[in-house]
């Protein structure tokens, strides 16, 4: 019995634990029917409907990056047909993009957190939240009759004029699906712009923004000015593709080069989308577990809204081989190098943001450090592609499939999941598993490495992206891409099994279990509904950890209560 | 299976781009030492529970932070420089290359050379001899891309796109699409064939081409009846009010009757046939009919051969 129970570990029961006291008055006890999910306005919630949401179409385009790894694991065409593969390849880009990563984390923890960490009880405009969600279904829905129609071949960049005149799958319904999806972006992009700048607390002034916050900030700014530049072009391809008018088809006297300026006037910010959320997550998991205030606020703060403004400069580094003027591209090669300096700026940040820190090596903080590794390495070799001599070899090819990968998926899913895990107590009030964690950070960062590394290597030799047929040279980086796949499905798994674990037989949370600075660890764990009984007032820098090392206070969150070394 | 770490070189150019790639990954490795190397150490050294020295924490540092984001950036320009001027030499044919016309189309690659001789998928050049592909696409948008040369540039419609190279080796190298265009993209691929000048003699011959291109071009001029209009081999006085003469008409400045004035270059000859009434030559009615649906790619590029054969002034 007494040896059952030392092996059980505390932040696990073997018997469910029935609700705390917070628990029975929190945003979670606020109704328990589906009409009362599916008609809140409470941020929180929300953000949850989007945690389910975006968690379903992760897996939907994991299942086609599943199909995409098999078939690749021979060069010839054996699962799959040549259309069969343009169709899973496509269908990825298209749900792993528009579908998880530009809405993951703004309107998962985003949405949860922003209020919780400016002291409001909600964001601006709680209804226009709802209809976002609504919104966004509304796309994910017409992505699932992509599907039903028979799947779309186009890629997720929607070059004309293939998808205009040339394409015979259900472009139409796929252009709707990320159509509709852009204005889900943009009315979150308006609510935390408005939040940020109308619902501080008293005392949060912008200085003493957490980082995550600031982030967000930048992010809301590029989801208002890009989205509708995306939304004009994917209409001008349907009304090409439906009406005959035309636009890029040169054979209708159009430019296909238009789309092509047009999609990555959007698209390039968007990529900026999916990582600066996940660096400001990033930032506050490097301060918490370091338990020290962030090293230069003002550069990583500045250099989030630098990103930002410099993103919508660069297009046009994803058009050196597409003739365009090559003094355009030279332009754009420069300002593609000076859009790395501020992510350079953070990532020596964090760094320093270590040195003399009193670090708990936890769950939270492995997947920060993977993220850390896998971005700079996808960073580099980003600025290896902004080198016009090099890009013009490795363009199109596995290379960049692989440097965009380590900064999408490296990065901003490693941050994701970070955020999970180190919010969990506070979205659930539950305590997870930290070995499980801990083990789960190191199998993705290894997953992942083994499955995009080998593409590097592939991309210099020659082999270009979107090739269901490959030549035979290429087959063992290809077969050890695909093993380092089928790790990287299993790691990704794994948290959702320890997580849902944990709502049972979790142990309680408390309001504060990492001894974090930051008003969202004020507040009960779950939160009550309306986040703050009384408005908070803000006296203090963002993490103004105290000097001495961990108080009592904050214990550090690995180490039992009951175990001294 | 034979395993190999790097794709042949075989151009200069090549040497070039793999030496940039070479030292430029060793200034990205050196500038991400700090990150993985001090990272590492703070983890252990600063780790919780260990004794160490954690006073005088620095919240930040100006001079620090600036020098970390200048010094890195400065460095990165020298190969800013070194790099795109690799890339501007790439864009600038030598005048005594050898041209090649490259049609695409979905999904195969045809070459036609100046002699006449054709060919689907394989691509026949001298070594040593400068070769300017002047591209363009039946469909959708392709990239002609040569992994021994480091080259690659997109293949459009409507429009004229070129790379050029020089080859050092002789050799058989792969020649793949490398932008996405439908079902079969995957094996829209070919061979590069690098022959001494003696063998490419000798397949010159064999290919067996029994008229040049300019020569195909006449005929097909003939055929379609252009002479009706252009002049009846480009010298008929009376046919020159109806549209202009096509003699000397190459690389000569043509005003447009919007007063703007362009560049007699296969891009205008291109246009002029497959969209008349898009650049109309001052003091012409515009009554040509478009050829966009009666000629494919290859017959503009044989009219062009003739109209360039016309030259500066001479007829056939």
């Amino acid at each position: 019995m007494t040896e059952a129970k030392s092996q059980v570990n505390p932040r696990m029961s073997q018997e469910a634990i029935p609700d705390t006291a917070e628990e029975r008055v929190s945003y979670l006890a606020e109704g328990h029917t589906l009409k009362s999910w599916l008609t809140t306005t409470d941020h929180k919630r929300i953000a949850i409907l989007f945690l389910l949401s975006i968690t379903f179409f992760f897996f939907c385009g994991g299942i086609a990056a599943a199909l995409i790894r098999l078939d690749l694991l021979t060069p010839a065409p054996d699962l799959l047909s040549n259309d069969g593969y343009n169709r899973a390849f496509s269908l990825h880009g298209i749900i792993m993009v528009w579908f998880f990563l530009i809405p993951s984390i703004p309107t998962t923890f985003g949405n949860f957190l922003i209020p919780l960490m400016i002291g409001a009880r909600d964001l601006a405009f709680p209804r226009l939240n709802l209809a976002s969600w609504y919104i966004f279904v509304l796309g994910g829905l017409a992505t699932l009759a992509t599907v039903v129609l028979g799947g779309v071949d186009t890629g997720w960049t929607f070059y004309t004029p293939f998808s205009s005149t040339y394409s015979n799958g259900a472009v139409f319904m796929a252009l709707t699906a990320v159509f509709i999806s852009g204005f889900s972006s943009i009315l979150t992009g308006i609510n935390f712009i408005v939040t940020v700048h109308k619902l501080r607390c008293p005392g949060m002034t912008w200085g003493r923004l957490p980082l995550f916050v600031w982030a967000h900030f930048a992010t809301a700014i590029i989801f208002v000015l890009a989205t509708p530049v995306l939304t004009i072009a994917l209409v001008l391809v349907a009304l090409e593709r439906v009406f005959g008018i035309g636009i890029f088809d040169p054979r209708l006297g159009g430019d296909p080069l238009l789309f092509q300026h047009l999609f990555w006037f959007y698209s390039h910010p968007a990529v900026y989308i999916m990582i600066l959320p996940a660096m400001g997550v990033v930032s506050e998991l490097i301060t918490n577990a370091a338990h020290k205030q962030i090293f230069g606020y003002w550069f990583v703060a500045g250099s989030a809204i630098a990103i930002a403004v410099i993103g919508f400069m660069v297009w046009g580094h994803h058009m050196f081989v597409s003739g365009q003027s090559a003094y355009a591209s030279a332009i754009f090669s420069f300002l593609s190098i000076v859009v790395a300096v501020p992510s350079a700026i953070k990532v020596y940040n964090w760094t320093a943001t270590l040195h003399k820190g009193d670090i708990v090596i936890d769950g939270p903080l492995l997947y920060a450090l993977g993220f850390i590794g896998l971005f700079t390495v996808g960073g580099l070799t980003g600025l290896m592609l902004a080198m016009l001599a090099i890009d013009v070899h490795v363009t199109d090819t596995y290379f960049v499939v692989a440097h965009f990968h380590f900064i999408m998926v490296g990065g901003s899913v490693s941050a994701f999941f970070g955020a999970l895990h180190f919010w969990w107590p506070k979205v659930t009030g539950r305590l997870y598993n930290d070995v499980w964690a801990r083990l789960s950070a190191i199998l993705i960062f290894c997953g992942f490495v083994m499955t995009f590394a080998p593409q590097f290597l592939l991309g210099y030799e020659g082999m270009p992206r979107r090739y269901h047929v490959y030549p035979a040279v290429f087959q063992p980086l290809n077969v050890m891409s695909s093993v380092g796949a089928s790790i990287l499905a299993v790691a990704y798994l794994l948290p959702f099994t320890y997580l849902f674990w944990s709502l049972r037989y979790g142990k309680p949370a408390g309001p504060n279990p990492w001894g974090a600075t930051g008003l969202e660890w004020t507040t009960p764990s779950p939160p009550p509904k309306h986040n703050f009984e009384t408005v908070p007032i803000v006296d203090k820098q963002a993490y103004c950890y105290p000097v001495g090392g961990r108080g009592e206070q904050s214990r550090p969150r690995t180490q039992k209560a009951d175990d001294d070394g | 299976m034979n395993l190999y770490f790097w794709p042949p070189q075989a151009s200069l150019h090549a040497e070039h781009v793999d030496w940039l790639i070479g030292t430029f990954g060793l200034l990205v490795a050196l500038l991400a030492a700090p990150v993985f190397i001090l990272s590492a150490i703070y983890l252990v050294r600063f780790r919780y529970g260990r004794k160490a020295d954690r006073s005088q924490r620095e919240a930040g540092n100006v001079w620090l932070e600036t020098s970390w984001a200048v010094i890195p950036f400065l460095l990165v320009m020298g190969f800013y420089v070194w790099s795109t001027r690799i890339f501007l030499d790439q864009q600038s044919p030598p005048d005594n290359a050898l041209t090649i016309d490259v049609i695409a189309k979905q999904w195969m690659w045809k070459f036609q050379h100046a002699g006449g001789q054709r060919e689907i998928n394989e691509l026949h050049v001298p070594v040593g001899r400068a070769i300017r592909l002047t591209m363009t696409s039946q469909d959708v948008i392709h990239s002609l891309y040569l992994p021994a040369l480091r080259i690659k540039q997109d293949v459009l419609p409507g429009r004229y796109t070129q790379e050029w190279f020089t080859a050092t080796d002789t050799g058989t190298f792969p020649l793949r699409c490398a932008e996405y265009c439908g079902t079969d993209h995957s094996v829209m691929g070919g061979r590069l064939i690098v022959q001494t000048p003696a063998d490419f003699a000798r397949w010159q011959a064999q290919a067996g081409a029994d008229r040049s291109l300019a020569q195909r071009g006449h005929e097909l001029f003939d055929r379609l009846g252009c002479a009706g209009c252009h002049g009846g081999n480009a010298q008929g006085q009376d046919a020159a009010v109806r549209a202009p003469p096509l003699a000397g008409l190459y690389g000569k400045p043509v005003p447009l009757a919007d007063g703007s004035i362009v560049r007699a270059d296969d891009q205008y000859i291109h246009d002029a046939i497959m969209l008349p009434n898009k650049q109309v030559a001052a003091g012409y009615k515009p009554i040509m009919p478009p050829y966009g649906n009666v000629l494919d790619e290859e017959q503009v590029t044989q009219l062009e051969a003739y109209i360039r054969s016309l030259g500066a002034g001479g007829g056939t």
